[in-house]
């Protein structure tokens, strides 16, 4: 994958993710230019298009636009749910996620896409396993903030003292 | 689910963002709506934030205006902050870099604060890092100095026992991927990758990391002794594991096939595991019911940079294709769309790889079969791609005929697809289909739907349909009909290529050259017929009239006037190459010899403000004079054959396309190369162009008659006919009538604008002379090439308006300005406006637009002032019913007094004030000058409020300028 944006049905960019190279000119300017490719195109039509030598996998979700760039040989269908995939994530992470979620919360949006996405490629394609790294972060942070810095936690703890914390949740 | 901790105290940021943000819709994404009570808490603190946000928001950021102070505010205070003597602590660090990072994402500059995100990497708070790595992923600066800074901080993460600092240095170098950081982590990369105490997530990481280093240099990756251990990890128990471990592999294996050759057989039984398991025994790596998809997509595409396995493995991989055939037929176990999408991007990657080794004519014809299942889904999805992977099935021998049945739905899916990119994918299909047995219909069928085509593919189409006819044509009759109804049917799009190479062919091929004769004399009867038509027209029966000359239907003498009657209505590079024609009816029919000497003795030739044609008339009247009738012969000999080679056609459509999608048709899979892609063919002529088309042709008698044989290199003029006749004229842009009219009362401004061109016009006018300067501005980043403006004047107007210009340079440069100078001088008076002509290359695609000309017979008006007694006494005198011309019309604009002096003013005539009795009444004089006479002019225009009408009065002492300038000037108001 070359590149994911997420916009809003207004073309407002929401996320970008750029696995390749590009000045922020050149960034810019094919921003602009499949915002409104995309936008342009009727509810029923496919959700493939060939642009310049890429093809484009895009797929809404209410106000939301996310829209990959693949290469000549990649799968269109297995895009079509990397993007579903992200979306359940969100889902799952911020609890029926709405576009607002994501603009608040834009680093966390990041965060999970780098989880599941790295490089371009699928990293991580469970959603426990996915979720599990993002949790452990959060509980990391809450962990400092308890605690303090000084005492910064070995793997052992941290997995001990989320067991416990887990197990309270779940009560 | 922890809560996600808003809490640590960044509501500075969102009070900030939601200052800037307008309203932005509170909807769910849907589709995977989960109940309430499963809401954590920051989406209720935004809840409860939304209406007192918006409220906020709406008042404070109307406007982009708004946003831009909004967040320069901002910005100066945090450079402020940063500047500041107080050291800042991690926590305000962390803040006004995120507040940094926001305004970024909502697309503004920022040039600051890579020093403090940097800092940020070497905190030991877990929030105040991961803010950092993440500026610096999103922010990345190649900054020397910075990344040393940044590579230190990543070092000490990647050394840490921490697993999270550890993955969030990993992503870091896999998200900015620089050559520096290759530089500095591919060496250790590979380590973290297969050692035996990394964990699980580092090792998914570090694959990742080191593919993306991969793709940015190459050279700093080398593959060592780790390459055998990372083909193992498609044996890692872990499936995460494998799923990034599969991608770095398909990657390296693409350059280096012999050291992951075995990954080939790991990846077999991987894929076999997983086909065959049931769908609950990978737990969460099932989803919707599919094992694995990802990961088996992956390992499909591995094995297609290998060939087909040896035997034993063969077996296994047959099996498994062929339980993924089986898979794709059963019932879906669930109706949800992404089940059926996860299960066909499995099918459709098999297919892929069936289609790949092209050896298995079972496996071949099974997954056609099925993809024709797909080409009546009611998912637009999957008839699109299953249009997309046939293509590829026809170009395979084994499927070819399988593909072929499926002919019928896909010649409905090109009537019935409402998405034109679907139905782009069927005309792709039908022409990878198509062979000698169905060429008849494929072609119809295409010339059919070119009727109603979208803009955007006519010319792919007609190049298709160009070369399908030509290939595949038994009977040369029907290539010739084929391409003249290509002609009728799109003329437009019709590019030169495609019409050099029907004369190509019929040059070649003596047996279709009476059928061509007769039917292009046939077409030209039609009273309306495209310029491409009048070319080929002007050039069969200039070589071969002499065919169908012996009906008296067709005499010498209704040729050369059905070709004259089309004259002057075409461009200078057709009346070029008609000129041609005529000099080539002096050798074949003498008896018309006077009649074509008289038209090319006639002013309009000779005297052609053009130089091409004036030297063609010159030079061709000179030799039907001087030379003899064996000379004339020789050098006006019938073309002899065109050497045989590739098409220029298939080479224009693969330039195109680029490669691959031509491949059906060539034989097997060639290589792909950039030779194909290279320029277009120059003209058919094998005597290329000529560097100056004024060789001396006068010189002729004294050159030695050429050998039969290869056309004559010297006074390449007769041959070189193409060299400067690319395609036809474009009929007018849109909005063009508009802008002319605009240009009637003004002599500045922008005449046309596209994407690509703009054109902007100067003038200035002084009796009856005139200078126009146009300017051309490139408005894109490319060159344009082959920029070629032409000026194109009817006969009537080019006898009544002299045009004089030099061409301008054929390169425009991304962004530059040209600039071309026109000498206007107005003979006599004249009603028709020039054309201007623009035809250019740009990327590729050849680009023609036309425009008319404001060039307006009141240009030509010096303002005389006079008294009301003087005016009137004239009026009087100009009142026979030929000079008065009146109109009466609606207003068209809001009828205001001050816009319509300016108008009347900027017209070119007096405005006259205290003249006419009524005040609400304009009156106007002027003199019209030309070469020969000089016009007085009088008008009058009488608005009435009431009725939104106006009376346009002109007096004047001849009736066509009467006429000419009553419409012009009616149309202003």
């Amino acid at each position: 994958m070359q590149f994911m944006l997420l916009f809003s049905r207004q073309g407002k960019l929401r996320l970008q993710k750029w696995y390749v190279p590009l000045s922020d000119k050149e960034k810019k300017k094919i921003t602009r230019e499949l915002v409104q490719t995309v936008l342009a195109r009727k509810p029923k039509m496919c959700s493939f298009l060939e642009w310049r030598d890429l093809k484009i996998v895009y797929k809404r979700y209410a106000s939301l636009y996310f829209c990959c760039a693949i290469e000549d040989q990649d799968n269109e269908l297995i895009t079509l749910e990397i993007i579903h995939r992200y979306v359940e994530l969100l889902d799952k992470y911020f609890g029926s996620v709405c576009e607002l979620d994501i603009i608040f919360n834009f680093e966390k949006a990041y965060f999970i896409l780098d989880e599941f996405l790295l490089g371009g490629e699928v990293q991580e394609t469970s959603k426990k396993n996915v979720l599990k790294a993002i949790e452990q972060a959060d509980l990391l942070q809450e962990f400092q903030e308890v605690l303090g810095v000084s005492r910064n936690p070995s793997p052992d703890t941290l997995s001990h003292v989320m067991n416990i914390l887990m197990s309270q949740c779940t009560k | 689910m922890p809560a996600v901790s808003k809490g640590d105290g960044m509501r500075g940021l969102a009070v900030f963002i939601s200052d800037i943000r307008n309203w932005l819709g509170n909807t769910w994404l849907g589709g995977c709506r989960r109940s309430a009570n499963h809401r954590s808490g920051p989406a209720k603190a935004l809840g409860e934030l939304m209406t007192w946000w918006t409220l906020y928001s709406r008042l404070m950021c109307k406007s982009k205006e708004a946003e831009i102070k909004r967040i320069n505010k901002e910005l100066a205070n945090i450079r402020s902050k940063f500047k500041g003597d107080k050291a800042l602590d991690g926590y305000s660090k962390k803040k006004y870099v995120c507040k940094l990072l926001f305004i970024f994402l909502l697309g503004h500059d920022i040039d600051f604060g890579h020093m403090e995100a940097v800092n940020l990497l070497s905190s030991n708070r877990y929030t105040e890092k991961q803010i950092g790595y993440l500026f610096i992923s999103v922010l990345v600066n190649s900054n020397s100095e910075l990344i040393r800074l940044i590579n230190n901080a990543i070092k000490n993460d990647l050394a840490s026992r921490n697993p999270t600092f550890m993955g969030l240095a990993l992503h870091c170098i896999a998200n900015v991927g620089s050559r520096e950081m290759a530089e500095a982590f591919a060496g250790e990369i590979p380590k973290i990758l297969v050692a035996g105490d990394t964990m699980d997530s580092a090792k998914q990481s570090a694959a990742l990391c080191l593919l993306r280093l991969y793709r940015t240099s190459p050279h700093l990756v080398p593959t060592g002794d780790w390459a055998s251990r990372v083909v193992h990890l498609l044996n890692d128990q872990h499936l995460g594991v494998v799923t990034a471990a599969t991608s770095l592999i398909t990657t390296l294996a693409q350059k280096n096939p012999e050291e992951f050759k075995t990954s080939v057989s790991l990846a077999v039984s991987r894929l076999s595991r997983i086909v065959t398991s049931a769908s609950t025994d990978l737990q969460d790596y099932t989803y919707y019911f599919v094992p694995a998809p990802w990961l088996s997509v992956k390992l499909l595409r591995l094995l297609q940079c290998y060939p087909p396995p040896d035997p034993a493995v063969r077996g296994r991989l047959t099996e498994c294709l062929e339980t993924i055939l089986n898979k794709a037929q059963e019932p879906p176990k669930s109706k949800k769309v992404q089940h059926s999408n996860a299960k066909n991007a499995v099918l459709f990657e098999a297919i892929s790889l069936i289609i790949h080794h092209d050896s298995e004519p079972n496996l071949l014809v099974r997954a056609c079969n099925q993809l024709g299942q797909f080409l009546q889904h009611r998912e637009t999805n999957l008839r699109y791609l299953a249009l997309e992977s046939m293509c590829a099935l026809a170009s395979s021998e084994f499927s070819h005929e399988a593909v072929k049945t499926h002919i019928e739905t896909v010649i409905a899916a090109l009537k019935t697809e409402r998405d034109v990119s679907v139905r782009q994918r069927a005309v792709d299909l039908l022409y990878a289909m198509c062979d000698r047995s169905n060429a008849q219909q494929i072609v119809a069928e295409m010339l059919s739907y070119l009727e109603t085509a979208d803009y955007s593919i006519r010319e792919e189409i007609v190049l298709k349909v160009a070369i399908l006819a030509e290939k595949y044509a038994v009977d040369y009759t029907w290539y010739v009909d084929t391409i003249l109804n290509l002609i009728r049917v799109a003329g437009d799009y019709v590019s030169e290529e495609v019409w050099y190479r029907v004369i190509q062919i019929v040059i070649n091929r003596d047996d279709v050259q009476g059928y061509a004769a007769k039917t292009v004399f046939e077409s030209l009867q039609a009273p309306a017929c495209h310029e491409n038509l009048v070319k080929v027209g002007g050039y069969i029966l200039g070589e071969f009239g002499n065919l169908i000359a012996g009906d008296p239907r067709s005499s010498p003498l209704v040729q050369f006037n059905l070709l004259h009657s089309k004259f002057h209505l075409c461009s200078v590079p057709t009346r070029a190459l008609l000129l041609s024609t005529y000099i080539k009816f002096v050798n074949l029919f003498p008896e018309v010899k006077p009649t074509i000497q008289d038209v090319l003795r006639s002013d309009s030739q000779l005297r052609n403000a053009d130089a091409e044609l004036q030297q063609r008339a010159v030079e061709y009247l000179r030799l039907s004079t001087v030379a003899s009738t064996d000379i004339l012969a020789t050098v006006l000999e019938e073309m002899p054959p065109f050497p045989e080679r590739e098409s220029s056609i298939l080479a224009k459509l693969k330039k195109k396309k680029g490669p691959g999608t031509v491949m059906g048709l060539e034989e097997g899979k060639r290589e792909r190369g950039p030779d194909i892609n290279g320029g277009p063919e120059p003209a058919p002529a094998s005597a290329t162009s000529t560097p100056s088309p004024s060789a001396d042709l006068l010189g002729l008698g004294a050159v030695p008659p050429a050998p039969a044989g290869p056309p004559p290199s010297s006074g390449g003029l007769l041959v070189d006919v193409f060299s400067d006749s690319p395609s036809a004229v474009a009929p007018l842009a849109p909005g063009s009538e508009d802008n002319f009219a605009r240009f009637v009362c003004k002599n500045n401004g922008v005449l046309f604008e596209n994407q690509l061109l703009q054109i902007g016009l100067k003038s200035e006018f002084r009796q009856n002379l005139g200078r126009m300067f146009i300017f051309y501005g490139n408005k894109t980043s490319t060159q344009f090439l082959n920029f070629t403006p032409t000026l194109i004047c009817s006969d009537d107007l080019q006898a009544n308006l002299s045009l004089q210009t030099k061409p301008v340079d054929p390169t425009v440069d991304g962004g530059a300005q040209v600039q071309q100078v026109v000498n206007i001088e107005c003979v006599s008076d004249f009603t028709e406006a020039p054309v201007l002509n623009i035809q250019f290359r740009y990327g590729g695609t050849f680009q023609n637009v036309s425009v008319k000309l404001p060039i307006t017979l009141n240009k030509f008006f010096q303002p005389t002032e006079m008294a009301s007694q003087d005016f009137f006494q004239r009026w009087k005198q100009l009142s026979s019913p030929q000079q008065e011309v009146q109109n009466i019309f609606k207003a068209k604009h809001p009828m205001d007094t001050e816009i319509t002096k300016a108008k009347i003013i900027g017209f070119g005539s007096a405005l006259l004030e205290e003249v006419d009795p009524n005040p609400a009444n304009f009156v106007g004089a002027g003199i019209i000058h030309t070469r020969t006479t000089q016009i007085g002019c009088l008008l009058r225009l009488e608005p009435n409020l009431q009725a939104q009408m106006y009376r346009l009065t002109l007096r004047t002492s001849k009736e066509t300028v009467s006429q000419r300038l009553c419409a012009l000037l009616s149309e202003q108001f």
